[in-house]
């Protein structure tokens, strides 16, 4: 019995089934629970499989390298999926059209605000410079946000672990800040998460509504650009870098 | 057909020597076609659709990745998960109200 279970251990870790069908199971009995659950904002399906699938490889012995075989399979098509959220966008030029001025400005101050409120708690709770550093792009969508961090001199890991979760704080608690506020309006939502929660946040604000996916894409897509111009001169201003 | 649109973003990107990625760099590409041609074609419309329906499954691999930074993480988690949660509810927030008085200003000045 335990040699048929050794010999399964050695094929699953050079075999992208490994990774791949985890992934693919744990999410989908996640999504069931999120469902079943009426969609409680602290079982978000992605924060569940993430810990889920950590537990598992770590029960099972299996390093992060061995998952990305299989992982890497569904971790390539973000950038195509990045890609595609042009298409929503364009579906709803107009209503772009319409509001591109208090758009722009929300999203360059959505990104200050959001990069000086996490270092300047960081440098309150006494975190290291180069933890504040690396929360400074947290907001932003990983590839750019590790580019941003590298700039300031933080860790591009660990920028890259607080981007999944700050995605993830923010789909988790968007819907429920917004009722607080008493904003209803798809668009600015959409806005506000797509700059606060980049691509995690708009998975989710997808699953809200259209308009709030595509209005959130596109305050990702422009917090992305913009972030590289913006925020390592005003963290200079500051004098926090 | 979104993977060339990808592939083109990260090869602009790479010669121009921006720090922007592919995929943002792609989009804006798919978005400016999109303009020109007007008609988008079924390719697109449906490979969208399947994409963006699954996005939430797609950061779950670079999630994971978090296991890589146990070490890091023992010291200072929980000075890094105030930060995080504080600024993300903050900037969203400050993003939702300060958007919903531009635009109602906006509305106010066209009708009066």
């Amino acid at each position: 019995m335990s040699v048929v279970f050794n010999q399964l251990i050695s094929f699953l870790q050079s075999n992208p089934w490994l990774g791949l069908c985890m992934t693919l199971g744990v999410y989908y009995l996640a999504h069931v629970l999120y469902q079943k659950c009426g969609q409680q904002p602290l079982l978000h399906p992605v924060l569940t499989s993430i810990i889920v699938i950590i537990a598992g490889l770590v029960a099972a012995g299996f390093d992060y390298q061995q998952y990305m075989v299989g992982g890497q399979l569904i971790h390539f098509f973000l950038g195509p999926a990045t890609v595609a959220l042009a298409y929503p966008l364009y579906q709803n030029l107009d209503l772009i059209k319409q509001m591109w001025l208090p758009i722009l400005v929300t999203v360059v101050v959505g990104v200050l605000v959001g990069a000086t409120g996490a270092v300047g708690l960081a440098q309150l709770l006494d975190a290291s410079h180069a933890t504040q550093m690396s929360l400074a792009p947290k907001s932003v969508t990983t590839p750019v946000a590790i580019v941003v961090s590298e700039q300031l001199g933080g860790i591009q890991a660990l920028t890259a672990g607080f981007v999944i979760i700050t995605g993830v704080v923010g789909a988790m608690c968007g819907s429920l800040i917004f009722k607080w506020l008493g904003i209803e309006d798809p668009k600015i939502k959409g806005i506000a998460m797509g700059v606060s929660a980049h691509g995690v946040g708009t998975a989710r604000a997808l699953q809200i509504h259209p308009v709030m996916g595509a209005f959130s894409g596109l305050g990702m897509a422009l917090s992305a650009m913009l972030i590289a111009f913006i925020l390592p001169p005003w963290m200079h201003l500051l004098g926090w870098t | 057909m979104l993977v060339l649109f990808h592939q083109l973003g990260m090869w602009l990107m790479h010669m121009m020597q921006w720090p922007i990625p592919g995929g943002v760099a792609g989009m804006v590409l798919l978005f400016l076609s999109l303009l020109l041609f007007k008609k988008p074609p079924t390719v697109i419309a449906a490979g969208s659709g399947f994409l963006l329906k699954y996005l939430a499954l797609l950061f779950v691999p670079a999630g994971v990745g978090i296991m890589l930074l146990f070490d890091l993480l023992a010291n200072e988690w929980l000075a890094m998960l105030v930060s995080m949660v504080l600024s993300t509810v903050i900037s969203l927030v400050v993003t939702g109200l300060l958007l919903q008085r531009m635009v109602k200003k906006t509305n106010g000045s066209t009708q009066s």
